[in-house]
């Protein structure tokens, strides 16, 4: 985030030529770690993109009805079918979790452990509780004989676009929560209050660690927002 | 203006109502977006509104949850610049699915 001696520097575009123009540092203020954790989002960008565009391309270009995706993954509630409820549900779930992320990022920055701990912790459990979910819709689909070559509802295409999809979406949701329940771990014992070194690394711990984590799970939920509006609404 | 004399301090972290507002909003429109399928408009009314709310959500969790707001431009234009080529690949894959459409309706249902 900022610090003191940013602030005698050209701000904006000017900013931004000063930063990247001579013989110097042109990410100032920002740790190693972060912006290889953006570079790492930005290419990961690309191949969610990807999928969502030839999940597009497929859709448009096939000459069968689309599955009613409305109907597809309805949930019956009392005997009433509510539309996209489990969604829904989900989509909530990980905004939650996306917040206490940001939470816990903020408390780490304040050096309060146990906030940011517990924050953590609540974290995981939202992803966990995202990945239930979607372990329930998964098998529930392939129960109705969903299958990546044929569906009862429609265009062919449509199982294998969604098992991919969501599969590569559930797939880092899993990592992150393995992730959050490792720093959950490191931000109680202290890690980065006393500096530890890491497992992997000889470098002292610090709570911008937890930031680098929160980049990702907010990732995971910028992600959800493209396929819930792309692929479950459109 | 908060945040700026947030900047001036060597704390370097956001007020939390600022995190709590964002939170609401996202829940908000997550709501909003879900009443769009909610009560089935259909068509461009639906298109668009489900866009709106998909960049509205996704604006907020890039600027103030990921702090894209507070970065200095060189990073924000590093991550951004490179996202317009997806645009340019959608433009690219829009045209190539109408015209593999076009060919299929062809020599599918009408025979070449």
């Amino acid at each position: 985030m900022s610090d003191n001696s940013l602030n005698n520097l050209p701000g904006g575009f000017k900013g931004m030529s000063h930063d990247m123009g001579s013989d110097q540092t042109a990410f100032k203020g920002v740790q190693w770690g972060k912006v290889m954790m953006w570079i790492f989002l930005l290419s990961d960008t690309f191949i969610f993109s990807c999928f969502l565009i030839s999940y597009m391309k497929g859709r448009t270009s096939t000459v069968v009805d689309w599955p009613n995706t409305s109907e597809v993954f309805s949930l019956h509630v009392g005997g009433v079918p509510v539309p996209l409820l489990l969604i829904a549900i989900m989509t909530f779930v990980l905004i939650t979790s996306s917040g206490t992320m940001a939470l816990a990022v903020k408390y780490g920055y304040e050096k309060n452990r146990k906030m940011c701990g517990w924050l953590i912790l609540a974290t995981a459990i939202g992803g966990l509780t995202f990945v239930g979910m979607q372990v329930f819709e998964w098998s529930k689909l392939i129960h109705e004989g969903v299958r990546p070559w044929e569906n009862p509802f429609g265009a062919k295409q449509f199982g294998s676009f969604f098992f991919m999809i969501t599969g590569f979406h559930g797939t880092h949701v899993s990592i992150g929560v393995i992730f959050l329940f490792i720093y959950a771990r490191k931000v109680f014992r202290g890690d980065f209050d006393n500096g530890k070194r890491g497992f992997f690394t000889t470098m002292k711990s610090d709570y911008v660690a937890i930031e680098i984590l929160g980049l990702y799970w907010h990732f995971v939920d910028l992600v959800w927002v493209f396929i819930f509006a792309f692929f479950y609404l459109w | 203006m908060d945040e700026i004399q947030n900047k001036e301090q060597s704390t370097s972290t956001h007020k939390i109502g600022i995190y709590l507002w964002i939170w609401g909003l996202l829940f908000v429109l997550s709501f909003f977006s879900y009443m769009v399928d909610w009560f089935a408009f259909q068509g461009f009314l639906r298109w668009t509104l489900i866009l709106i709310f998909m960049f509205l959500k996704a604006g907020l969790i890039m600027a103030f949850f990921m702090h894209l707001y507070w970065e200095r431009y060189a990073l924000v234009n590093i991550l951004l610049w490179p996202m317009t080529a997806i645009a340019g690949f959608i433009i690219l894959m829009a045209a190539e699915a109408k015209y593999t459409v076009f060919t299929r309706l062809l020599y599918f249902f009408i025979g070449g």
